[in-house]
């Protein structure tokens, strides 16, 4: 199939970017998204042009590291499915596809499609943790934990950290990816003594950060690649006012 | 390509005695550096993985001023993200007759009698305190009801020690490593630098002291000083250009450190894992891991004829061949890695495989869905399926999965004692990219176990022996710094000046089939001569028509590909070198020369029981043997019939 | 948002019980409407407790509002650079519209309705007739209660997600799809009693 892709460009943080068009020619419906890109990009870098820059690793949706908005959709209109796990065989022949990279003042844009999530490590930083020296742990049978609350921090833990809640929220909010790591340690016995401080740091650095407020518009996790829930917001919320009172 | 013999090299480092005290012994004659010395002292670690995540974070908390290195945007991101499977370790909470011994033991000889045996007993008991540092960073393990972990068999074997988190255990273990490192990055102990690139080790007077990296987004070179330097940069299966590793996995750091002083070990260990996604087309970037763990109910078949393309479902069952069953009665479909990898490409060597280029195997749940029914099979693999469908657009409920062997790990790597201290005196490498433990093949569940092993427990208490003389080191010699800035600077140079008309991804593209092709699942002789005298041409072809756009001062994604093939091209050599050599076959390495009446692999323990260890030289590679001695677990032949 | 929406919530609900009054006839309607004025009397002046509650709900009304309005610069400033494809919503974009959207209708409608019903000023029978008049007469015209239906189940969607988002933000829901139950009912029912009584005005029940 041939398809007209709109792509955001941008040579660099300060300069202004703009959309531009290119056609890709002969696109098979088994590539994946970023393989049909690394066609284009061949192509530009042949004719001595800039490829575009985009943020890819694992290629196999666990890495986090790919994100960007198909279509006015983060991670392209596929339910579940990051960038990279996105195949051509959901477009049609003809198709004008349009991509941008993730817009939010806290993500700036690097270059092209390629931002800077670092706002979500320093998140992390603030208190996604729990403070136990290696050498220091006792015995992993020590403490049972009820298989409920272990699924509970598992289904939180599954988050990868792309932005795509932020991306897709249209109040630019990263509740559903602070709430995430804060319901996660919060649900294991190991992360409770640090339950109430972890919330406040968290949502203290995470407003810091300059992200939006949460208005549980819920899409975020509509367009989660691993479909983590609206509850951890409230948890976070319920997390958050115990420590703040 | 020649190489000549150099002298044997021996691990100074391990203790003599009883196996299950040398670790003790060692810890205790390692010295200490006091507390508030540590603050003064600086270690640069590259790579955020299991091991360098968890190394910078004990690093960190142990009072070291740690600097740290990742190419991605952040550091929880590293490949170690991927692995699905599980963890091993010891623990014997089953009952079922596990013990460090046994898994020490396993590991030894699934790695087919080329690990060292103090190396890996270590490994069998540290695994123990992995687990419980896991859990107690709330690593979110299956549980049972009764609020106990789970645990599974795994890689076929006997005793269920592989603690798992669903299937994205990699990922849950990866982010407690990261978690870790973020809390000492608050704190202060470790200064992060994400998206940065090493491309040169600094040595001065003999010692490792630095690295020289490029800033990813500014294209600034820079040099970053330490008294000692900690690789964790991971395999190299990407040599392979398609294989299951990240798209961003190089070789360059190691193979930078090995032009450097430190010796390579073992490059042609290679695990190809049997159950990976096949090729679509010629555009694929990158294959895609299937769960070992499918194999437990799934059925492996080729069609008994050769060229029939009916669609699965018309094939009645007895003109199938589940070979495996056939071949190997008691393991069946559960046979070691490497076993079920071979035997796939030999039933589509004969022209029986499935799907495009005739390259794939059918793995069949049509039995198990008619058995436990499509809600059991669901709940098992529900997520696999999905992934599947995802990718092929197949769905495997309805049809059988195909699937075809993918290069999955690299067992080789740098050389390093039982200190994890390379040959370069201050260079320590953990995790992939080391040689150490796995030998000439690696268990399922092994890999995470390692790299924690590592960056938590081994690491952090060998490299204060080293540091305790820091004092001594004195400063950096500058000129070292310049010379490695320059070389960095020349390459860049040099890649981006010689504006040809090809890629740098279609050369390794290139590259990659050809490895596949001749130092695959299967080396001969001839295989192995053709692609060293292949390896050369297309290297100078790569230099003299290359093209790399833009500029280095800017975040330049197709300098960065350029660099790292540049390096690939010099490392495939040396594999392939390593490769002819070692005419025997064992664990990762196939020899067809070397074959048993049945057609399975046939170590010579005789000329080839030890670590081949290759030392870069300007007029070609030096080997030097290490000798690997059994006294515990006593050498024989593998059998799965 | 979730404390002054609770607060109106609750305005809400007596609100529409008061105006079931309806039913029961002018009298009980006017002299629900006196009672409001006087309840407490002597123990408060006159006007004592209305005004207060007047005043506490004026209070929430300008803080709801400003809550929202600091939502949405906050919004604006996490997004500087928007989207050149129009964001399309994943979750029904029923939330952004209603809430941003609807909040401003409800506040237009709100002001139309005091005063239609409250100071008269807009209502045919005029701010001297009784509080039952005013509320025949108003809703006489078809308009009128069209308007007034329009608003009252744009205020039901507000509330339907409201309520369960501020069971979201005070940290009580998760989990518990009973609350997003619970929301949604007490929406409609809301919504049944505002309309039971223009409606019931209109096909002549309550003349």
């Amino acid at each position: 199939m041939n398809l007209t892709l709109k792509i955001w460009r941008q040579h660099s943080p300060d300069e202004p970017g703009q959309m531009v068009k290119y056609h890709v020619k002969d696109v098979s419906p088994d590539m994946s998204f970023l393989e049909m890109l690394d066609v284009l990009n061949e192509g530009l870098i042949l004719a001595g042009d800039d490829p575009v820059a985009f943020d890819h690793d694992c290629r196999e949706g666990i890495c986090g590291m790919c994100g960007m908005v198909i279509n006015g959709v983060a991670h392209g209109e596929q339910k579940a499915t990051t960038t990279c796990q996105l195949h051509m065989r959901h477009f049609k022949d003809g198709d004008v596809v349009t991509i941008e990279p993730w817009r939010a003042a806290p993500f700036p844009v690097i270059k092209d499609l390629v931002v800077d999530r670092s706002a979500f490590d320093r998140i992390i930083q603030a208190g996604g943790f729990v403070s136990v020296p290696a050498g220091a742990a006792p015995d992993a049978h020590a403490v049972p934990v009820p298989k409920g609350d272990a699924d509970d921090a598992f289904d939180a833990a599954t988050c990868i950290g792309c932005g795509a809640c932020v991306a897709a929220c249209p109040n630019g909010s990263a509740s559903l990816f602070t709430g995430a790591k804060i319901t996660h340690l919060g649900s294991l016995p190991q992360g409770r003594p640090e339950r109430a401080s972890r919330a406040k740091t968290m949502v203290e650095q995470m407003d810091l950060e300059g992200f939006g407020g949460c208005t549980n518009t819920g899409e975020c996790t509509a367009v989660c690649p691993k479909g983590i829930s609206l509850d951890v917001i409230a948890r976070m919320n319920a997390d958050f006012l115990k420590a703040s009172r | 390509m020649k190489y000549r013999e150099g002298e044997p090299i021996r691990d100074t480092k391990a203790p003599e005695g009883p196996i299950e005290e040398r670790w003790e012994k060692r810890k205790f004659a390692a010295r200490l550096v006091n507390p508030a010395n540590k603050r003064k002292l600086s270690v640069i670690v590259v790579g955020t993985g299991l091991a360098g995540g968890s190394a910078a974070a004990t690093l960190g908390e142990l009072g070291y001023q740690v600097t740290s290195f990742c190419y991605q945007d952040s550091p929880r991101r590293a490949h170690s993200i991927a692995a699905q499977g599980g963890i091993n370790a010891a623990k014997n909470y089953r009952g079922d007759g596990d013990s460090i011994y046994r898994l020490f033991y396993d590991t030894v000889k699934g790695g087919d009698f080329r690990a060292r045996e103090s190396n890996v007993y270590r490994l069998a008991q540290v695994s123990v305190n992995i687990i419980d540092q896991a859990v107690a960073q709330g690593v979110p393990f299956a549980r049972e009801y009764g609020g106990l972990l789970d645990t599974r068999s795994f890689g076929g074997a006997q005793v269920s020690r592989t603690f798992y988190a669903r299937g994205q255990t990699g990922q849950q273990l990866l982010l407690g490593a990261y978690q870790a490192l973020e809390r000492q990055i608050a704190a202060g102990t470790v200064t992060m630098h994400a998206r940065h690139e090493m491309l040169e080790l600094i040595v001065s007077d003999g010692r490792a002291r630095g690295v020289v990296v490029r800033d990813m987004v500014t294209g600034e070179i820079e040099s970053h000083l330490a008294d000692a330097v900690v690789l964790a940069t991971g395999g190299y299966g990407n040599v392979f250009f398609l294989s299951t590793n990240a798209k961003g996995c190089n070789t360059t750091a190691i193979w930078r450190a090995h032009r450097k002083g430190a010796l390579f070990a073992n490059p042609c260990y290679t695990q190809i894992h049997p159950t990976c996604i096949p090729v679509s087309g010629e555009y694929q970037s990158k294959l895609t891991l299937m769960s070992e763990s499918l194999r437990n109910d799934g059925r492996v078949w080729v069609p008994l004829r050769k060229g029939d393309t009916r669609p699965p479902a018309a094939i009645p069952d007895d003109e199938r061949d589940y070979y495996l069953e056939r071949i190997y009665p008691a393991f069946g479909n559960l046979v070691p890695r490497d076993i079920a990898s071979r035997a796939a490409k030999n039933v589509c060597d004969e022209g029986r495989g499935v799907g495009p280029g005739g390259l794939g195997v059918y793995l069949d749940f049509a039995d198990a869905i008619t058995r436990l029914g499509r809600e059991a099979v669901e709940e098992k693999y529900g997520n696999l399926f999905e992934m599947y469908e995802r990718i092929t657009g197949e769905d495997p409920y309805a049809q059988p999965m195909r699937i075809y062997p993918a290069v999955h790990y690299t067992m080789g790597g740098l050389w390093v004692d039982y200190d994890l201290q390379s040959t370069v005196p201050g260079l320590f490498v953990v995790g992939e990219a080391n040689f150490s433990d796995h030998g000439a093949n690696r268990l399922g569940a092994s890999a995470l176990m390692q790299g924690l092993a590592d960056g938590y427990f081994v690491l952090p208490a060998t490299i204060g022996d080293y540091l305790a003389d820091a004092r001594d080191f004195g400063p950096v010699n500058e000129v070292s710094v310049a010379e490695a800035e320059i070389a960095v600077r020349d390459r860049i140079h040099r890649l981006l000046s010689v504006d040809g008309d090809r890629t740098a991804d279609s050369y390794h593209r290139e590259l990659g089939k050809l490895m596949w092709d001749y130092c695959g699942m299967e080396r001969t002789e001839a295989s192995l001569t053709k692609a060293l005298e292949r390896i050369p041409e297309l290297r100078e072809e790569f230099w003299r028509k290359v093209k790399v756009s833009g500029t280095n001062e800017e975040l330049n994604q197709a300098l960065e590909r350029a660099g790292r093939v540049a390096d690939f091209f010099d490392l495939a050599e040396l594999m392939c070198l390593d490769a002819l050599h070692r005419t025997e076959s064992c664990g990762g390495h196939f020899r067809a020369e070397s074959q048993d009446a049945d057609g399975e692999a046939l170590r010579d323990d005789e000329h080839f029981a030890y670590v081949a260890a290759w030392e870069h030289a300007p007029e070609g590679p030096v080997l030097h043997r290490e000798d690997l001695a059994y006294e515990y677990v006593t050498m024989s032949q593998r059998s799965y019939k | 948002m979730a404390v002054t929406g609770a607060i109106l919530v609750l305005f809400l609900v007596g609100h529409m019980v008061g105006n079931l009054k309806t039913f029961a006839g002018p009298e009980a309607f006017n002299g629900y409407a006196l009672w409001l004025r006087e309840v407490g009397y002597p123990l408060v002046p006159k006007r004592g407790l209305l005004t207060l509650v007047e005043v506490v709900l004026v209070a929430a009304v300008v803080l709801h509002i400003w809550s929202a309005v600091a939502l949405y610069r906050r919004a604006a400033a996490a997004r500087p650079v928007r989207y050149a494809t129009r964001r399309r919503s994943q979750a029904g974009g029923y939330v952004v519209h209603i809430m941003r959207w609807g909040g401003v209708t409800i506040a237009l409608f709100v002001v139309y309705h005091l005063l239609d019903l409250t100071f008269g000023v807009a209502n045919p029978a005029g701010g001297a007739a009784t509080p039952y008049t005013r509320m025949i007469e108003g809703f006489s015209r078809w308009y009128v209660t069209l308007f007034y239906a329009v608003a009252v189940i744009m205020v039901g969607l507000h509330l339907r997600h409201g309520l369960w988002s501020a069971f979201q933000t005070l940290g009580l829901a998760r989990g518990r799809q009973g609350l997003r139950v619970f929301a949604a009912l007490l929406s409609a029912v809301l919504v049944l009693g505002f309309l039971s009584v223009p409606f019931a005005i209109m096909i002549g029940v309550v003349k």
